[in-house]
């Protein structure tokens, strides 16, 4: 039969993918539920790599603070980013569509280039402490601090948030903002109890490819905090390109992905509800 | 105009600019300090081209460039095709061989990079195969492919089954009705996702960074590897970056105006 011929099509993909793809994971969980020797004659199956993460209070302090750079970085980019997005999303004609470009313009350009930039804007001497020392904060450097390397992951997906949030206030149907006028409703009213719930979906999203790539960032933390600043994804680096503990490395690999993937599959679910509703 | 919505829209001009400056500060930051006389970061003494001189007599740097792009057209284009005759098959292929497929596809696209990167150090380390140019391509076209399967999958499922259903009792190929009957008609999203495919090949530093070896850089390596010391030059490189990005986005958006325009001349005369 000829469509056959289109399924004899997939094949050499399907092959690479499983060369490239599966295998590659199958090894990170092979790593990561055994210990030391990975040579084949001594393989020790262990839980011990996740003993470790649960265990190690170093290890526990840098995913902790992890965690809370992301999360801060995700709370400013929404509180930054709702505000643009609504005010792009009431543009008239086609003064949005020349906004968003603008806005993404930037994201074209390398992400390492850019952050690099933020390392002469930060520095002792350099324009913002520039600027700290005419409001009378002299000698101020702003470079290696926690305030450094959060500023750059905003800078980095504040632009994922916007966009985010500008389609699903886009996609919103206009009528049900007059609805609400006619029937009485202040401004504020309608923007809280009509605009704001039918963006969630937005917020969400925004905060997934905020959030996850926050957390899993390695070189903002090294280029704006400093070669002393560790988070989970400088770890991860250091497992495997200078300490050579491949099956701990694995190991957080392993559970960040998992949690990752998860929490995507999750706000794809949200994502939908909605739209099953109406 | 009445108080209250002149107060809105200064208010809303006041934040778009605030936004707008925050975006840009740091390229025209490089850009500036790019043609700067002095070694500095932050102190602006002169004009001069010595830093765009030093990068091109510097073979790391121009070798870093010339990496970049030739990685990003070759994966852009393997990517493309694979993606694309894989994406045609899929679409007529059943169900479980569809979904397993998709499911793998995008693993790459939701995984954090740093857990593709490793995965891929892994695989290569156990093949003992050397690091260098080739695993860095192999690894480019592995997660480019996932996005061009992706942007051509919804499209291909709003095509009229009849259309390649007739080709083939028509007598073509199944090779005849993909070039002939599906490939037209899916173009648009062929191409936009060559484009991401591309953007993403150029962009990328986490998976590159931790598969490349033998001095193989790409310009987001050696950022991160001179960015230890202060060295001018790479704000030069930087600003080569900007400008072919800038070339190529405005030449993205502007050749299909200018087509349009000289089709509608043309229907006009």
């Amino acid at each position: 039969m000829k469509m056959n011929a289109f399924r004899i099509m997939t094949y050499p993909y399907i092959a690479w993918i499983t060369a490239m793809i599966v295998i590659p994971m199958i090894l990170i969980l092979f790593y990561a539920f055994t210990i030391e020797g990975n040579d084949v004659v001594s393989i020790k199956f262990s839980l011990e790599n996740f003993t470790r993460f649960v265990t190690d209070t170093t290890f526990l302090r840098v995913v902790g603070k992890s965690l809370w750079i992301a999360f801060l970085t995700t709370i400013i980019s929404i509180i930054m980013g709702y505000p643009i997005a609504y005010i792009i999303s009431k543009a008239r004609g086609n003064h949005g569509i020349i906004l968003i470009l603008l806005l993404t313009l930037p994201t074209w350009i390398n992400m390492l280039v850019r952050t690099y930039a933020w390392m002469g804007i930060l520095q002792e001497g350099g324009m913002l402490s520039k600027l700290l020392a005419f409001l009378g904060f002299p000698g101020v450097s702003l470079l290696y601090t926690d305030f450094a390397v959060t500023l750059g992951m905003v800078y980095n997906f504040l632009p994922f948030m916007i966009l985010q949030i500008h389609t699903s206030l886009a996609k919103m149907d206009n009528s049900l903002l007059e609805a609400a006028a006619d029937l009485g409703a202040s401004r504020f009213q309608s923007f809280w109890r009509v605009t704001f719930p039918l963006s969630l979906p937005g917020v969400v999203s925004g905060i997934t490819l905020v959030f996850l790539p926050a957390v899993s960032s390695f070189f903002i933390p090294k280029l704006l905090g400093g070669g002393q600043y560790v988070l989970v994804g400088n770890v991860i680096e250091s497992q495997f390109l200078t300490a050579g503990d491949w099956n701990f490395g694995s190991a957080i690999s392993l559970i960040m992905a998992v949690v990752i993937i998860f929490s995507m599959w999750l706000t794809r679910k949200i994502d939908v509800q909605p739209g099953k509703e109406a | 105009m009445n108080k209250r919505s002149r107060f809105w829209s200064i208010l809303s001009k006041t934040l778009i600019g605030l936004a707008l400056l925050f975006f840009y500060l740091p390229i025209f930051y490089i850009i500036v300090f790019s043609f700067n006389g002095k070694r500095s970061l932050t102190v602006l003494d002169g004009f001069s081209l010595q830093w765009y001189e030093k990068m091109f007599n510097d073979p790391t740097m121009m070798s870093s460039i010339w990496y970049t792009i030739i990685i990003a057209v070759i994966s852009t284009i393997v990517a493309t095709i694979f993606g694309t005759i894989t994406a045609i098959g899929l679409s007529k292929s059943g169900k479980f061989l569809r979904k397993a497929t998709e499911r793998v596809n995008e693993l790459p696209v939701m995984n954090p990079d740093i857990v593709t990167a490793i995965s891929l150090l892994m695989l290569f380390s156990a093949l003992a195969v050397t690091k260098g140019f080739v695993t860095m391509l192999l690894a480019h076209i592995m997660f480019c492919t996932p996005f061009v399967i992706l942007s051509i999958m919804p499209k291909l499922r709003t095509l009229d089954p009849n259309l390649t259903d007739a080709a083939l009792d028509l007598g073509c190929t199944p090779f005849q009705t993909m070039t002939k009957v599906i490939i037209p008609q899916i173009k648009p999203s062929i191409i936009a996702g060559a484009l991401i495919a591309f953007t993403m090949s150029f962009d990328d530093f986490v998976i590159s960074y931790f598969v490349t070896g033998n001095g193989v850089q790409n310009i987001s390596i050696l950022v991160y590897t001179m960015s230890k010391r202060i060295n001018p030059s790479i704000n030069a490189l930087s600003s080569i970056v900007i400008l072919i990005i800038t070339v190529a986005l405005i030449a993205a958006n502007l050749i299909p105006i200018i087509r349009r325009k000289a089709f509608k001349s043309k229907q006009t005369q």
